[in-house]
């Protein structure tokens, strides 16, 4: 076995030991050096991953001890998730970077620690979930995700942060809980706790018919929880005040990494274990696809009415993650390619968004209320253009990210003419949507309210962190916007080999 | 003159509608249709009304979901196989190879043992580190600048004067701790292991801390000290089955010595495995019963 083939290993195990490690560092900036460093490494390791699969040109199982599938704990890697885990690592030195000020301001020194150790195991538990080829191993990483997510989001310790933590907390319980109840229904249907054991199983019961009702209930299960805890429409009630009560580079980790770690596995799932077939026979796509559009639009709506900036950029993440379920409801192998590049795309943008609406905030003295960051662009130019960037990005302009994905969904959506119809009219109607509430904030944030109040440079001392930070994001976002065609193979390429 | 009028309404929408004159306002709730100025009724003067209305419809709905959910899941255990069924699908190679070769393969006698710290060792080093996160952010929530003056609270605030749990602790309290590190350390020879062992040793510390008092535990067993020795155990959990992860799917070899299964120095890493989880697991029990039983004095 070549040795690249361990990567997967010690990338959960680097960024657990990182977090282990923690409490033993009680200097808040080493911490945060660590956590850094320990996300460098694993970044490194999983682009050489990534070149050694796409170079082979085929995925491998990785045994975690001496016994291989139905027995012992195993993780699986291939270009899909090599490339997911670079990105969730290069999002979490960003987004750490972009925010680094205001967390040394929001959280207290002695805490700062605690704060990192959360970061640490929150990567640990996302890569675990994105390499893991065990459902249950899935599981107890879900544990770790939702218990470090809330760390992260009480790390400001003051009243409404605590309210979110909370509701995050019970929701997100209620979520590991069904989806916990899925797999205890799956194992006692298939005998099964390992995904190559089970798939034989799962397709064996739905040929037969045998057990088809705790089939489908399983199923639904598995597929309600992960929606639960990856907000999807109807659930997307925690998302916005946990991302808007966080600190700054709380926020972009948990809007990048979090939800999108659920809608890996999710996929992993379906292409691994259920299988599309099965799981339209089962009606659950065409669930999740009605879910996708109606939360692509009263998400949409409901970041319209918004007046808190990172509220508003709260609800416009559970749109887009609704674009993501759209085109998993597609239930066609481009919807899935859709979906993983509007994985892509969203995770690279929306810190974007908030680290620069960190950055303004700042600039207003701290108000997050819309109108209070009017002007402010202009006292933080480059927080402006990270802004307007991300905001364009997700309105759909040509070039960037957002719009290589939309494109491709669209594209995608074509494929199947019963769909097609539904999924470009709300397509359309969400950009629009996004159109108007992102544009209105981006005129708003470059244009005072009264001329000549605005200062014209920032008063603070250049922040070096955020500047590489906003431009590697830009960088990534123009990135995959224009490299549509090697992005879209690569993603075929890991999808395939999943 | 057409460009320019275009230009205005542009600005004024970036503005907030006409109707909004706050000044300063990228965009309000009143550039909907339908927003604050006709919702202006006089007659609803009770603002708790909407609230309570809400909350009123949120317990039907809860309610409602939770009995469907019931009875859709009630009717799928009905479809399960039943309890003893030997054609039940969980009735297949897997349980039968932990059964069967598991003593041999991994040196337990205790086959739950084999299971979770060798065959899935994984899976439980991620069930200690949930452990080691929720200590950690109950911490991180309770823990503030001025955590030197801590008061008690809560039912057993005053029973270090009770000679009832005295007496009955002085004699108690030994035989849990012996039993407690019995069960920990022959969780490899019989039933038992680290999370039930563990569960017993915290209960011991628990009720110790009840007698003694919290502050005289504390300089014992500080939040420090728990929290270190919570890194301590994960840490050797993570180089042990580290180095049987590595050598295992590499194909190495350099196993550890088995051992004769039965004897108390046998099954490779599992004992000192066991006693990692055991440490962990009253480190965590403990930890969350002095801190949510002290009150922070200002």
């Amino acid at each position: 076995m070549p040795f690249v083939n361990n990567v997967p290993f010690f990338s959960i195990f680097i960024a657990m030991l990182g977090g282990i490690v923690m409490p033993l560092i009680k200097n808040g900036r080493i911490a945060l050096r660590v956590t850094e460093a320990a996300a460098a490494i694993i970044g490194v390791l999983s682009a050489w991953l990534l070149c050694a699969v796409v170079a082979s040109g085929e995925s491998f199982t990785y045994m975690m001890g001496h016994f291989p599938a139905p027995w012992g704990n195993e993780l699986r890697a291939g270009p899909l998730e090599a490339m997911m885990a670079l990105a969730f690592c290069m999002i979490m030195i960003l987004g750490l970077e972009g925010g680094r000020r205001d967390m040394f301001d929001d959280i207290s020194a002695h805490k700062q620690n605690s704060y990192c150790l959360m970061l640490n195991l929150l990567l640990a538990s996302v890569l675990a979930l994105v390499y893991t080829n065990d459902v249950f191993t899935a599981y107890v990483f879900i544990e770790i995700n939702a218990i470090s997510a809330c760390g992260i989001v009480m790390a400001r310790r003051f009243g409404n942060s605590l309210v979110a933590a909370v509701r995050y907390l019970v929701i997100s319980c209620v979520g590991s809980g069904l989806f916990l109840m899925g797999i205890v229904l799956l194992y006692t249907c298939t005998g099964q706790l390992l995904m190559p054991g089970m798939d034989t199983a799962v397709q064996a019961l739905a040929a037969s018919g045998e057990y088809r009702v705790p089939l489908l209930i399983a199923v639904a299960l598995v597929a309600v929880g992960l929606s639960i805890k990856s907000a999807l429409f109807p659930f997307y009630g925690w998302l916005p005040n946990a991302y808007a009560s966080a600190t700054t580079s709380g926020s972009a980790v948990q809007a990048g990494l979090i939800s999108k770690g659920y809608v890996i596995l999710f996929i992993k799932l379906i292409y691994r274990v259920f299988t599309l077939e099965v799981m339209r026979d089962l009606h659950i796509l065409q669930a999740l696809f009605v879910m996708g559009l109606s939360g692509m639009i009263i998400a949409s709506i409901r970041a319209y009415q918004e007046q808190s900036t990172k509220r508003m950029l709260g609800f416009s993440s559970a749109a887009q993650i609704a674009y993501i379920f759209m085109g998993i409801g597609l239930g066609t192998h481009e919807g899935m390619v859709a979906a993983c590049y509007q994985i892509l795309a969203h995770t690279i943008t929306k810190p974007l968004l908030f680290t620069s609406a960190g950055m303004l905030i700042r600039s207003a003295h701290g108000s997050k209320n819309l109108h209070d960051l009017r002007g402010t662009a202009r006292k933080n130019p480059l927080a402006g253009v990270g802004f307007t960037i991300g905001g364009l990005s997700l309105c759909g302009l040509p070039l960037l990210a957002g719009f290589a994905a939309k494109y491709y969904l669209g594209v995608a959506a074509m494929g199947d003419p019963k769909k097609m119809l539904f999924a470009l009219l709300v397509l359309a109607g969400s950009s629009v949507l996004n159109a108007m509430y992102y544009l209105p904030a981006i005129v708003g944030i470059w244009f005072p309210a009264d001329k000549g109040a605005a200062e014209p440079l920032a008063e603070e001392r250049e922040d070096k962190g955020f500047i590489l930070s906003t431009a590697v994001f830009i960088g990534l976002n123009i990135f995959l916007g224009v490299a549509i065609g090697p992005m879209i193979k690569l993603i075929e390429l890991g999808l395939s080999l999943l | 003159m057409k460009n320019k009028s275009l230009l205005h309404r542009f600005v004024d929408w970036v503005n907030g509608d006409v109707a909004d004159d706050r000044p300063g306002n990228i965009r309000t709730v009143g550039s909907l249709p339908e927003a604050k100025p006709p919702k202006e009724k006089p007659e609803h003067t009770d603002p708790l009304r909407h609230l309570n209305r809400q909350i009123a419809a949120y317990r039907v709905s809860a309610v409602l979901v939770c009995v469907s959910l019931m009875l859709a899941l009630t009717y799928t255990v009905l479809c399960l196989p039943t309890y003893n069924d030997p054609s039940a699908p969980t009735n297949n190679e897997v349980s039968q190879r932990y059964v069967e070769q598991g003593m041999e393969e991994t040196g337990a006698v205790n086959t739950v043992a084999g299971m979770i710290l060798d065959y899935r060792a994984f899976d439980t080093f991620g069930e200690s580190t949930v452990l080691f996160t929720a200590t950690a952010a109950v911490l991180f929530i309770t823990l503030s600048k001025h955590t030197k003056e801590w008061t008690e609270r809560g039912p057993f605030a005053d029973s270090s004067k009770d000679p009832i749990l005295q007496v009955v602790g002085k004699i108690l309290l030994p035989m849990i701790f012996v039993y407690g590190i019995y069960v920990v350390l022959n969780g490899h020879l019989s039933p038992g292991g680290g999370f039930s062992g563990g569960a017993v040793l915290g209960g011991g510390l628990i009720l110790a801390s009840s007698m003694f008092g919290q502050k005289k535990m504390v300089r014992v067993l500080s939040a420090n000290v728990t929290t270190g020795l919570s890194v301590a155990c994960l840490l050797a959990y993570a180089a042990m089955k580290g180095y049987s992860f590595f050598t295992g799917a590499n194909h190495v070899g350099w196993e550890i010595p088995k051992g004769t299964p039965g004897d108390i120095l046998s099954s490779g890493f599992i004992l000192p495995l066991n006693i990692c989880v055991g440490i962990i697991v009253a480190c965590t029990m403990f930890s969350f019963y002095s801190l949510f039983s002290q009150v922070e004095e200002e």
